[in-house]
């Protein structure tokens, strides 16, 4: 679907809404514990400061999700949202404390988006499964209101990515692999059982799951993935084997604090190259120098993904993701800066248990 | 510059040509190697059974006879180079290799001669593995020795490999399992592609089929999924690696070889007579191998020992790769260098230990020359085996000296890979014959380096694939 905005139009879209988010977050009458105590001590005030989205990375210094941790989750409902009790919802927590965010309506607006954008034909209808990480976490709720939004129904059959990666840091491999098998099984048999027509899950577990059953005998028409990387090279092994060039693929970039960032449509040109686009305004995805945040990078060079979510229900000015990704020019359907190909922060020279689910 | 060489990977039989690939540059030459992601190696795995087929339609004496004439294409042939029509000549062989990993090109080629060496005496290596049964086994399952009928069958549909980059003779361990009908499934090093890639393209050219072979250069998930999706595999590295896959039965691990001479008192006093066989075990072929000689004990006269080899070890010096008496391997990755020279130092620091070399070589350890990256022969003289470096190895010459009684020899050695006893001590022969803790002995004043076809190496890969059947009654209507 392509935009109706050009990029300046989307740009000045963006400075409109940040100034409309600064002055939500940072008046008493509406804005959170956290943020208005901040602003307390920051000795600048952000409402008179930020005049667009460009003053933000000036102005704001990095946020430290460590205090979605260490905060209790009451702090950051703003005071508009007080009468209305919250879900919450959770990431990492592999051991220890998990972080938490608070939230009422976001994951609705970002999967409604991201609905109307694919449009009635891709994902056709029918009932959804989703095969990942329910539990605590956003996803679970969202793809269901997705399916619900589209006017279909959700099975669910859970993973538990914490156990995997607890599992897979103590080399417990063969455990892990028990684990993938007994979730596969569920999906398996939910597939063989029930008439599904559109599926969520992790990248892995599709590959996983094709290689039980051909997923376009199993009735599949739409596949929507998020959760790992995925180079160019497993974008089309998924696309030519796995969904075997028959189901439609839609890959996605997101985390329980930035939303759902959605994928270009891949054209002959990009060679499997995925290009994710942030729900822009709501949040916003650039790509930095990580040797200076302050800076973005040429188009076309790698850098570290820094995220700023600004919604009525949540505030997130510059985290740094563990990411890093192509800065990508912006595109017919989104006139913003995109980010392709991500990987995790330093994956070349680090080692980083990913893609274990 | 020419258009980039490719190497595919080899899907059981299809090229594929990966969108993720290693760049290399070898004289010029751009070089790319398709990279496999580990769920496309695991569809692949589910079609093993055609691969299986394709061999055991084949008898196997004429298997032999392909590999015996692969042989000499390895040797001799102008082979493909990747997934075009270029073709690959020995010497474009043996000078890719030597810039990929090091090697120079005198070893590069007798790491040819090595492999083909293991091809061409295929029917020696196939009747040591066996003890002598006719081939014919791998055709029926079944053959008569000795009046008495004998049923084996194939406990794996494929075996897997993950390949070392450091020498490219480790290839040979695992060519007999084609001629025993296994398929093959091959993760390449990532600095040696080259060597599994032409053992396929001559053996295929020979008459084997394409399905029997998997060329998977791959990540190390991709590698794990190889390991976990064969019903046998081998897998080369370090005693992590070691350590990782040892709960699993169906993987064999192979680790650090610590491989050493032992020489036992009545061959103490004539260690001069043995010092080029000394030498030899310790730095030929770069001292890569893991089985070449890590620790020498002899039970008297340590010092004028130690002092001696340092001395014909620090001679050695780094040469250009296409010096014909190059015996050192450069680094192919320098900061690898680096990190071994500074470990060495650091645990040298460790009282008793000494580096006997550094007295006599040109200059230090870890040297830049030839536009490459060395470390030079090292010789440490250690108190005793609870030293950090007395029972260790290292990818270059490295050797420690110990002077231990022979009687308690045995009993400290550890784990290794070869040892070889200079002794004619018929007692301590047997001693060691019944240790637990060699896998090869070479009984005699032996390189460790020494292959002798009929013997297994490393474990016996037949004993690996296959497995007796108790064959009972009078009814074999074979």
């Amino acid at each position: 679907m392509s935009s109706t905005l050009t990029p300046a139009q989307a740009q000045s879209a963006l400075d409109s809404w940040t100034r409309k988010m600064i002055a939500w977050h940072f008046s008493p009458a509406t804005g959170c514990d956290y943020w208005l105590k901040w602003a307390k001590t920051a000795g600048w005030d952000p409402r008179k400061e930020i005049k667009c989205f460009a003053d933000i990375a000036k102005k704001f210094s990095h946020f430290d999700d460590d205090v979605l941790r260490t905060e209790q989750p009451e702090r950051f409902v703003p005071k508009a949202y007080a009468k209305r009790p919250y879900n919450v919802f959770e990431t990492g927590g592999t051991t220890g404390m998990p972080k938490q965010r608070v939230g009422w309506d976001d994951y609705k607006t970002d999967y409604e988006e991201y609905s109307d954008h694919y449009g009635p034909d891709f994902f056709p209808k029918g009932n959804w499964l989703m095969v990942g990480p329910t539990g605590p976490r956003r996803l679970r709720l969202a793809v269901e209101h997705l399916a619900n939004y589209r006017g279909d129904s959700c099975y669910f059959v859970d993973l538990d990515p914490r156990f995997v990666k607890r599992l897979i840091g103590t080399g417990e491999m063969a455990m892990a692999r028990k684990y993938q098998e007994h979730v596969i099984d569920q999906a398996a048999t939910i597939l063989r059982h029930r008439k599904i027509t559109n599926m969520f899950t992790t990248p892995r577990l599709l590959e996983n799951l094709a290689e039980r059953m051909s997923l376009v005998k199993a009735g599949l028409k739409g596949v929507f993935v998020g959760g790992t990387t995925m180079t160019p090279q497993y974008v089309r092994f998924v696309v030519e084997e796995v969904l075997e060039n028959k189901i439609n693929f839609a890959p996605t970039y997101g985390n329980t604090l930035m939303g759902l960032a959605i994928s270009k449509k891949l054209t002959k040109a990009d060679n499997y190259s995925l290009t994710y686009y942030a729900p822009q305004p709501r949040a916003t995805l650039r790509i930095v120098n990580p040797d200076n945040p302050t800076e973005l990078v040429n188009y076309g060079e790698y850098g570290r993904v820094e995220l700023t979510t600004m919604t009525k229900e949540f505030f997130v000015p510059r985290f740094l993701e563990r990411d890093e990704a192509i800065r990508r020019p912006p595109c017919s359907e989104f006139p913003w800066d995109g980010v392709g190909d991500v990987r995790p922060f330093q994956s070349l020279t680090k080692t980083i248990i990913e893609g274990v689910y | 510059m020419t258009s980039s060489i490719h190497i595919p990977v080899l899907r059981l039989g299809q090229t594929y040509r990966s969108l993720d690939k290693i760049q290399f540059n070898v004289s010029g030459q751009p070089l790319e190697i398709s990279v496999a992601n580990s769920g496309l190696i695991r569809r692949d795995l589910q079609q093993l059974a055609k691969s299986g087929e394709a061999l055991r339609a084949i008898p196997c004496e004429t298997l032999v006879g392909y590999m015996e004439k692969a042989a000499e294409l390895f040797l001799h042939g102008k082979l493909p180079w990747g997934d075009d029509d270029r073709l690959q000549s020995p010497d474009d062989y043996a000078v890719a290799l030597s810039q990929l990993t090091g090697l120079p090109h005198s070893l590069a080629r007798s790491n040819m001669g090595k492999v083909h060496a293991a091809m061409s005496n295929i029917r020696a290596v196939i009747s040591g593995l066996t003890r002598g049964m006719p081939l014919e086994l791998f055709d029926r399952g079944f053959v008569r020795q000795n009046g008495l009928d004998v049923n084996f069958f194939a406990e794996t549909n494929s075996l897997g490999v993950l390949l070392p980059s450091n020498s490219p003779g480790v290839n040979s361990l695992w060519l007999p399992a084609l001629v025993m009908k296994i398929p093959v499934v091959l993760k390449p090093g990532r600095e040696d592609p080259l060597t599994p890639f032409r053992l396929i393209q001559a053996m295929i050219a020979a008459g084997f089929p394409r399905e029997a072979f998997g060329f998977y250069p791959t990540t190390h998930d991709g590698g794990d999924t190889l390991l976990f999706g064969t019903g046998r595999a081998i897998a080369f590295g370090s005693d992590a690696t070691l350590k990782k896959y040892a709960p699993y039965r169906h993987i064999n691990v192979h680790g650090s070889g610590r491989s050493k001479i032992v020489i036992g008192d009545d061959f103490a006093a004539d260690w001069p007579k043995h010092l080029d066989v000394i030498v030899n075990s310790i730095a030929a072929n770069g001292g890569r191998s893991c089985i070449n000689c890590s620790s020498v004990l002899i039970s008297n006269n340590r010092d004028t020992l130690a002092n001696a080899l340092a001395r014909k070890l620090a001679a050695i010096e780094p040469l250009p790769r296409d010096h014909p008496d190059a015996v050192l391997c450069s680094f192919a990755n320098p900061k690898s260098a680096k990190a071994i020279d500074e470990r060495l130092n650091e645990l040298l620091a460790v009282p008793g230990a000494i580096d006997l070399t550094a007295k006599y070589r040109n200059g230090p350890r870890l040297v830049e020359m030839h536009g490459q990256t060395f470390l030079r022969p090292t010789l440490i003289v250690c108190d005793d085996l609870n030293h950090p470096l007395a029972n260790t190895e290292y990818g270059f010459p490295f050797a420690s000296v110990l002077q231990v009684p022979q009687a308690k020899m045995i009993g400290q050695i550890g784990e290794s890979l070869v040892v070889s006893a200079f002794t004619r001590d018929q007692a301590w022969s047997i001693d060691l014959m019944t240790s637990t803790n060699i896998e090869r002995l070479n009984l005699g004043p032996y390189s460790t380096m020494r292959v002798q076809w009929e013997q297994p190496h490393e474990g016996n890969l037949f004993e690996f694939l296959y497995r007796r059947r108790a064959l009972q009654g009078d009814l074999v209507a074979v």
